[in-house]
């Protein structure tokens, strides 16, 4: 019995866009990272342990995932809130805020991040105020959330937003019928149907500000166990031609981020389940 | 509960949608709201649900007033076109759902909403599928499952958005009968938006005609295809053939022919148009009979048992239709090009006024 990769079908194409799917996703992606995992299977496991443990090392996953988490979150909400107002209201200036979103995108990471240290700076238009409520952001873990939340804001709009405008007014219409208020069917019929693109939002920023660097060092102010991102380390290393242990940290940043999303993937397919047939 | 409408008005821009409606919907009756697409009968049956806003007019339940009371505390059923199922909830937790958003002190224990739930899921003859998801039912089950929800609150009126526009003709043909029998036993105040004429005449117990947002008739529907109060009537609930005709002293004249009318006799005389449905022009083998047209047969349809023609009177311009069964035109023996006589069995001549001078 053979196995039957293909099933009989009218749209033609299969074997040439699979093949070529697979030579693309081999040639930008696997053959980079399969170097680098090479690279690092080089070392000894004793060296290996001794890179990824470090105490500064870890101290700069903690913040990484910690503030990537965060970031992500804060994202997840408002994000949700943006993409909502974009699709249920007309005001003036829609256009111009809808074009405004994608900006994050669009800008040098390293311009964001001198703007915003700039403006987040105890003598910045921000920072001096917030100084005086005595919240620093500037060089603190808090600098670096804001820079991650900065970068990661178009992912969750922009997954969420096309979900919103295809659902049906009918659904609501429904559910306020049957006595259900405002509250009610946001959580039980607009949640639930925003769920999946919600996640896959999430997971878009979360990978992102995990593997940002150019905006969050110029606003973390880079002080070791303090305000150090892997990435960081990472580069460090790399300049100190310690390539072996850039790569074993990278090791460490690439299983841990596929895990988490991963994970994030199974419970995005949970929640559409009920959108396949 | 009856539902009075009173003076109804409702603009969009320049489009009147509705304007100024007055109805009595009797309590416990099925009522057919029927019109083209543009006359106003969806947005006046969601006025009544309280889903739009009327700019001017009342809307009263059993003399209520209802215009100002929140679409979540009117006390309809509402069902969609679309069906407007929750996908992400069983069969069940649908049908459910109006029970479990109330307010906690109302809200029904769970073993009272379980038996509420599958007593009316058997209503709908689907208690069996109260643990799939809406995807996996067709669309027929779909749209009973939207009425076992609507039902499920127990409400005061229940309303229909063109409920079957969106399934196949068999389909459509079952549930609608299978709707009547429902009515016939629970005898709630229902709305229907249609607009198919054969299912308002086939389900509904009182038709309204509607046009450009008003009401042209509203009657039940023997009365309203019997007895059209206007052209537009007339046509919209069949087809139709019409024929010039001079109108003098109560009668209209088509050639030697004669038609009663109902215009009073010392009515001045005047050009009128003949309406004649296709199964009420009788088709005659020679032309002895008082009246015979004399016509072409341009083209034979037979669908299933009926013979549906296209004829051509001799002077006349516009091609008439004509239907009779099919036995009958084997008897008389014709086919494409024969010779004929016609004559119009009944009609309904109205005054033309003006514009279509002849």
């Amino acid at each position: 019995m053979t196995l039957a990769l293909r099933q009989p079908s009218v749209i033609p194409g299969f074997g040439i866009t699979l093949g070529f799917t697979l030579f693309y996703l081999g040639l930008i992606l696997l053959i980079p990272i399969g170097a680098f995992l090479l690279y690092t299977a080089q070392m000894s496991w004793a060296d290996f342990w001794q890179a990824v443990s470090h105490r500064q090392v870890v101290a700069s996953y903690k913040l990484s995932f910690g503030a990537s988490l965060i970031a992500a979150l804060l994202n997840l909400v408002f994000g949700a809130i943006v993409a909502w107002v974009l699709v249920r209201y007309r005001f003036f200036g829609k256009r111009v805020i809808d074009a405004l979103v994608d900006l994050p995108f669009a800008m040098p990471t390293a311009v964001a991040g001198i703007a915003l240290v700039t403006l987040y700076a105890s003598t910045g238009w921000v920072g001096q105020y917030l100084e005086i409520l005595g919240l620093r952001v500037a060089y603190t873990q808090l600098g670096v959330v804001v820079a991650l939340t900065y970068i990661g804001l178009p992912f969750v709009v922009r997954t969420v937003q096309p979900v919103l405008e295809d659902l049906d007014r009918e659904l609501e219409e429904a559910s306020a019928i049957l006595g259900a208020n405002r509250l009610t069917t946001l959580r039980r019929v607009i949640l639930p149907a925003l769920l999946p693109a919600l996640l896959t939002g999430f997971a878009l920023a979360f990978a992102r500000a995990l593997g940002e660097y150019g905006s969050v060092i110029f606003i973390a102010g880079n002080l070791p166990f303090r305000t150090e991102i892997t990435p960081l380390l990472i580069v460090a290393k790399a300049e100190q031609y310690d390539y072996p242990g850039a790569a074993a940290i990278g090791t460490v940043m690439l299983l841990a981020a596929f895990v988490l999303l991963l994970l994030i993937n199974a419970l995005q397919w949970w929640t559409a389940r009920y959108t396949r047939r | 509960m009856s539902i009075e409408i009173e003076h109804i008005n409702k603009r969009y821009g320049h489009f009147t949608a509705v304007d100024d409606v007055s109805l009595s919907l009797p309590e416990g009756q099925l009522t057919a709201l029927l019109g083209p697409s543009g006359s106003g009968k969806t947005t006046l049956l969601r006025i009544i649900a309280g889903l739009e806003f009327p700019d001017s007019g009342r809307i009263r339940f059993h003399g209520e007033d209802a215009t100002d009371v929140h679409v979540s505390r009117r006390g309809v059923g509402f069902v969609f076109q679309h069906y407007a199922l929750f996908k992400h909830m069983t069969v069940f937790d649908n049908v459910a759902y109006g029970l479990t958003v109330k307010p906690r002190r109302l809200r029904p224990g769970k073993a009272e909403i379980r038996t509420r739930v599958m007593r009316l899921l058997e209503l709908v003859q689907l208690d069996w599928t109260a643990n799939r998801l809406p995807s996996q039912l067709s669309g027929g089950q779909r749209q009973r499952i939207a009425l076992a929800r609507a039902l499920a609150v127990e409400p005061k009126v229940l309303l229909l958005d063109e409920p079957f526009g969106a399934l196949d003709a068999k389909v459509r043909a079952e549930l609608r009968r299978w709707l009547r029998r429902l009515h016939d036993e629970i005898h709630l105040t229902s709305v229907f938006v249609t607009h198919d004429q054969e299912e308002a005449l086939e389900v509904s117990d009182r038709i309204v005609v509607m046009n450009q947002g008003r009401v042209e008739q509203e009657g039940t529907p023997e009365e309203v295809y019997d007895h059209p109060a206007n052209p537009f009537v007339f046509s919209f609930l069949g087809q139709v053939n019409l024929f010039h005709a001079r109108v003098q002293d109560g009668q209209a004249r088509i050639g030697d022919l004669a038609l009663p009318t109902s215009t009073p006799e010392d009515q001045p005389q005047g050009h009128g148009l003949a309406y004649v449905r296709p199964h009420d022009i009788e088709i005659l083998p020679d032309g002895s009979a008082q009246g015979a047209l004399a016509a072409v047969i341009e083209g034979i349809t037979v669908v299933g048992p009926t013979a549906r023609l296209e004829l051509k009177v001799a002077g006349g311009k516009d091609l008439i239709h004509a239907e009779l069964p099919k036995s009958r035109l084997r008897s008389l023996g014709l086919s494409r090009g024969s010779d004929t006589w016609v004559r119009p069995l009944n009609s309904r001549v109205f005054m033309d006024n003006g514009a279509r001078a002849s």
